[in-house]
């Protein structure tokens, strides 16, 4: 899971953390951390309802966006978080800088705090990039999705949305259906899942599961139909269309007719479930396009959600002061 | 570290008798309750503000707006490390034209004063605003006095005032003394 940053080789000596904070991986968290973040992402959403939608809490402080893949959604949620708690924010994108010219990770990283920046924020192609960067470079590391390993803002996210529609974490029965296999969402919700105490069901064909999931805690199924009478939140996973001519992947109608939230479907159920998905929808593949009308409003209150527990999670690796 | 308890200044009764007295003395200076709104500073100043306000209701026969504020997103002196839990702000009614009553336990730097007036104004333009505290210890380092006073407990700074109320702490009684490693 924690595959090199491409060209890098692994460090003999850990350099020493000068009392910096990060947040790099739902499995570094205990239970009562996450419970902690989605508690103060609570009065965090409260700041985004004011007319005057900022707090002086990371005033002076300066914080990096960088995002070496593309994200619209995930970079925007940062950004504003960074804004609504007063901080500066500096937007770096690979494109329209000197890593089109070759630079490495590194250089480009150390260049950056060399200007004196309190956090970077990095969303990139390979997993354990973050990690990488808490031993370079001496300041706050916030992983924004690193390769197939994690996206521990989005989980966050999602159980905060959870607990607040459902009124609870503890016992809820969540299912996951889609591309367990290349999803760092899956795998950080499930991680998260599992340590509040809800119980978590991957749904997916054999071929997209990795292998020893059950190993890891987690129960799976083949059958959609079997997690629909289950679950009391079913969270779809968006199908990654440069996937689906990959060998293990069935084909698209295939797909939707095993693994979609299709109308008849939704129809059929008696007792319907609170429907999630990260973001965007593929709407006629993984679910249905007047499912997703329907369950539009659980899905924009995620995107409203990210912005308040990226406020959680930043005023948490920056807030108070560094001794 | 754990706190020890050198003198109780206050207890139940002697705050149920600041309660009353100081709800009489807001309504006094403001000649009643027209335009009057109590904020309580988390987490002993919000119990504090709602104890007032339902005295203040109970006197005038009317109801008196309350809030609640976290003033931890505002404040110059943040020292802790982790950032300090941010509770809910509630302020559901408008500010303009109010006289507001900010309330809470220990006025002592006036630094929490400070960022709470901050905080306040983030919502709002209120008509004037007035300070109330249960106990005021001294040691002012900014401009700013209270104009309700509970009690006045003079301490040297390295006193602690220890504030509990029925409503967190399952007592009601202040107490001064020290904390230990």
């Amino acid at each position: 899971m924690s595959a090199q940053v491409a060209g890098v080789e692994e460090s003999e000596v850990r350099v020493q953390e000068a009392g910096y904070k990060h947040l790099l991986a739902i499995a570094d968290l205990e239970g009562d951390d996450i419970i902690r973040l989605l508690d103060s992402t609570r009065s965090f959403a409260e700041v985004s309802t004011r007319s005057i939608k900022k707090v002086p809490a990371l005033r002076g402080r300066t914080i990096v966006n960088m995002f070496m893949e593309p994200s619209t959604r995930t970079r925007m949620s940062f950004e504003l978080a960074a804004k609504r708690l007063s901080a500066d924010v500096i937007n770096f994108s690979p494109t329209t800088s000197s890593v089109s010219k070759g630079e490495s990770l590194k250089d480009t990283a150390k260049t950056i705090v060399a200007m004196g920046v309190d956090a970077v924020v990095i969303r990139h192609k390979s997993a354990g990039a973050p990690k990488k960067l808490t031993e370079w470079l001496d300041c706050s590391i916030v992983n924004a999705g690193d390769g197939m390993h994690e996206h521990p803002t989005q989980a966050l996210l999602d159980l905060y949305t959870m607990r607040e529609r459902m009124g609870r974490l503890e016992g809820l029965k969540v299912a996951i259906v889609g591309d367990i296999d290349h999803s760092r969402v899956a795998r950080s919700n499930m991680l998260a899942l599992n340590k509040v105490g809800a119980s978590v069901l991957l749904v997916a064909p054999r071929s997209l599961l990795p292998e020893g999931i059950e190993k890891m805690g987690a129960e799976t199924t083949g059958s959609l139909d079997e997690a629909l009478r289950w679950c009391d939140v079913l969270y779809l996973l968006r199908i990654q269309m440069e996937r689906v001519n990959e060998s293990r992947f069935p084909s698209l109608r295939e797909y939707t007719l095993e693994y979609g939230l299709t109308e008849q479907r939704w129809e059929s159920l008696e007792k319907k479930p609170l429907v999630m998905h990260p973001g965007p929808m593929n709407r006629g593949v993984e679910i249905a396009s007047s499912v997703a009308d329907e369950v539009e409003s659980v899905i924009t209150g995620q995107v409203a959600a990210g912005v308040a527990a990226r406020m959680a999670v930043l005023y948490d690796v920056l807030g108070g002061s560094r001794e | 570290m754990t706190f020890r308890a050198r003198a109780r200044v206050l207890d139940t009764e002697d705050i149920a008798r600041i309660v009353k007295r100081i709800s009489h003395e807001i309504l006094e200076r403001n000649k009643g309750s027209k335009d009057l709104a109590l904020i309580g500073v988390h987490t002993r100043g919000v119990f504090l503000a709602q104890r007032l306000a339902d005295t203040i209701d109970s006197i005038e026969g009317n109801h008196v707006d309350m809030g609640s504020l976290d003033v931890s997103l505002y404040r110059d002196d943040v020292s802790m490390r982790p950032a300090p839990k941010v509770e809910v702000t509630r302020i559901d009614f408008d500010l303009a034209g109010k006289t507001v009553v900010l309330v809470d336990d220990v006025l002592y730097t006036g630094r929490t004063t400070r960022a709470a007036m901050d905080a306040m104004m983030d919502f709002g333009r209120p008509e004037s605003v007035q300070l109330a505290v249960l106990v005021d210890r001294g040691h002012r380092e900014l401009p700013i006095r209270a104009d309700y006073v509970g009690k006045n407990v003079p301490t040297s700074g390295n006193e602690k005032v220890k504030v509990s109320l029925k409503e967190v702490d399952g007592v009601d009684m202040v107490e001064i003394g020290e904390e230990e490693q």
